[in-house]
């Protein structure tokens, strides 16, 4: 009965907010005012993509930003800065001077201005002319996030081993939970997949990936929060460690039949190897696509239902985009474990392809 | 085309990052929570297997129980089922000797008792004859102080012997 009148409610709620927003909406301007105001596909971009510089909310110089450290090698050596330097400027024309070098902040990347050079000057795509970019090292947002997964990490798992070095007794609260995982990797990911003999040699790698992108992908969760496993970057460098992995513990057996696969004809084996030689980059790579487009995409979806109050200018459409993304940020949690775990689970089982030992017929 | 780009520095820095964070955590958390849980479970599966081989052990130890039980109420038994042939055999043997004993007093009281009658009758008869003696002394003394009289007695004898 509860939930019914609940539901009633709700649906009479949602109709009064749409109808209340139709109505403001046709007293507001009008809709390529507003096109103008609102860019989505850059709001999505700014969202979804790095930053020098954590903005938690404010436009412009009202801004509230965390200012994050800009680290620079150039061909005249290390320059470092803050980025609050560029006074939240990203459209390359605040320039910050630094050891006689001029650089700009255009759409997030450094530029360096050339020799000589007072402002960027734009080529008709809007590309700069008399800039370059330097090397990056920056502390950007990602990699500010990236520490705090670490931070978080190194806290829950030192405190747990302490813990659990204390007492025997079965682990209570939070270690409780993190056991249960820790196990899950071990007896669900690790040992079916690279068998009972070296699976452990495996699972310092397979427990950190599996914890560091679960949690990486909660926090991005968070309104304000890095995109950081849906950032490229980020799964090539994942991505690069599986491989790694896999070629550095293949046995004689794993690459005898990449390169020189027995019991076939002769002239196969050559293109068999070209097929297998392939695969075996092909792999990490579906790793790195897979995680990135799954986190990237999901922020996608629910940046875009959240934007589609500002593209109709209707506060009355918060009616339904709010619900429809509150639902896709729950389903987002499942997504941010089962990334995890298929990221982990398919590494465990390349590397256990390397290290397999095959019986020879 | 921004979105898939890779920026080198973030590249270098995850790896850098990530590879630190392995080292670090499977020092200091991986390799000794593996290690305590791997122990706690091979403690569980001990007090586990122990405690199966107690029940074992309990079982056997009521199954020879209810088995030293069983024998402890046969040899009861047993006993019982001698004790009361034992006492039959008693009871019989007791009185057949009874009657036996009975028997033969009663045969010795018989035998007694015949000896006495006939010691009685024979002391009886002894009595009775000299009683009849004296008596008939003193008769005889006083009846036949005369002749004649001794001779009507020997007559009357005579007769009754004729008569016998």
């Amino acid at each position: 009965m509860r939930a019914s009148n609940l539901f009633k409610n709700l649906v009479c709620l949602v109709l009064v907010a749409l109808l209340g927003g139709v109505a403001s909406y046709a007293s507001e301007k009008s809709l390529e005012e507003a096109e103008k105001d609102f860019n989505p596909t850059d709001m999505i971009m700014h969202h979804i993509g790095d930053s020098h510089g954590w903005h938690f909310f404010g436009e412009n110089e009202d801004a509230v930003t965390l200012p994050l450290p800009v680290i620079l090698y150039t061909d005249a050596g290390l320059v470092t800065f803050m980025s609050s330097e560029f006074h939240h400027d990203t459209s390359g024309h605040h320039i910050v001077e630094k050891n006689g070098m001029r650089f700009v902040n255009l759409h997030e990347k450094i530029y360096m201005l050339d020799q000589g050079a007072e402002a960027v000057e734009f080529d008709a795509d809007h590309h700069p002319l008399n800039a370059s970019k330097p090397l990056d090292f920056s502390i950007t947002k990602n990699v500010a996030a990236m520490f705090l997964t670490v931070i978080i990490m190194l806290v829950l798992f030192l405190s747990m081993s302490k813990k659990l070095k204390k007492s025997e007794r079965a682990p209570k609260g939070v270690h409780n939970a993190l056991e249960a995982l820790v196990l899950f990797v071990r007896d669900e990911i690790a040992r079916p997949q690279i068998g009972e003999k070296k699976y452990m040699k495996f699972m310092p790698f397979l427990l950190t990936v599996f914890f560091f992108i679960w949690i990486t992908n909660l926090l991005g969760l968070f309104p304000g929060a890095a995109n950081v496993t849906g950032n490229i970057s980020v799964t090539v460098s994942l991505g690069l460690v599986t491989l790694v992995l896999m070629i550095v513990n293949g046995n004689k057996d794993f690459w005898q039949h990449t390169l020189w696969m027995p019991g076939i004809p002769g002239f196969v084996k050559p293109i068999l190897a070209v097929v297998e030689l392939l695969g075996l980059f092909i792999k990490p790579i579906a790793l790195m696509i897979r995680l990135f487009a799954n986190i990237t995409a999901g922020h996608i979806i629910i940046l875009s239902l959240l934007g589609l109050i500002f593209i109709l200018e209707s506060v009355g459409v918060a009616g339904v985009s709010v619900p429809f993304a509150l639902f896709i940020s729950v389903l987002e949690l499942l997504v941010a474990f089962l990334q995890a775990f298929i990221f982990t689970m398919l590494s465990a089982l390349f590397i256990g392809m390397s290290v397999a030992e095959h019986e020879h017929h | 085309m921004e979105l898939i780009k890779p920026e080198i520095g973030l590249i270098v820095w995850q790896t850098v990052v990530f590879v630190i964070l392995v080292f670090l955590l499977a020092k200091f958390a991986w390799r000794p929570i593996l290690g305590l849980i791997k122990e706690r479970e091979s403690s569980i599966n001990d007090a586990l297997d122990s405690a199966e081989k107690a029940r074992l052990e309990m079982k056997n130890l009521q199954a020879s129980n209810e088995k030293l039980i069983k024998k402890a109420r046969e040899e009861r038994d047993e006993m019982l089922k001698e004790a009361r042939t034992i006492k039959e055999k008693m009871i019989s043997e007791a009185s057949t000797e009874a009657e036996e004993k009975a028997s033969k007093i009663l045969a010795n009281a018989q035998e007694t008792i015949i000896a006495e009658k006939q010691a009685a009758l024979a002391e009886i008869k002894a009595q009775v004859a000299s009683l009849s003696i004296e008596i008939a002394e003193k008769v005889v003394k006083k009846e036949l102080d005369s002749k004649e009289d001794q001779m009507k007695l020997v007559d009357s004898m005579l007769d009754d012997v004729k008569l016998n």
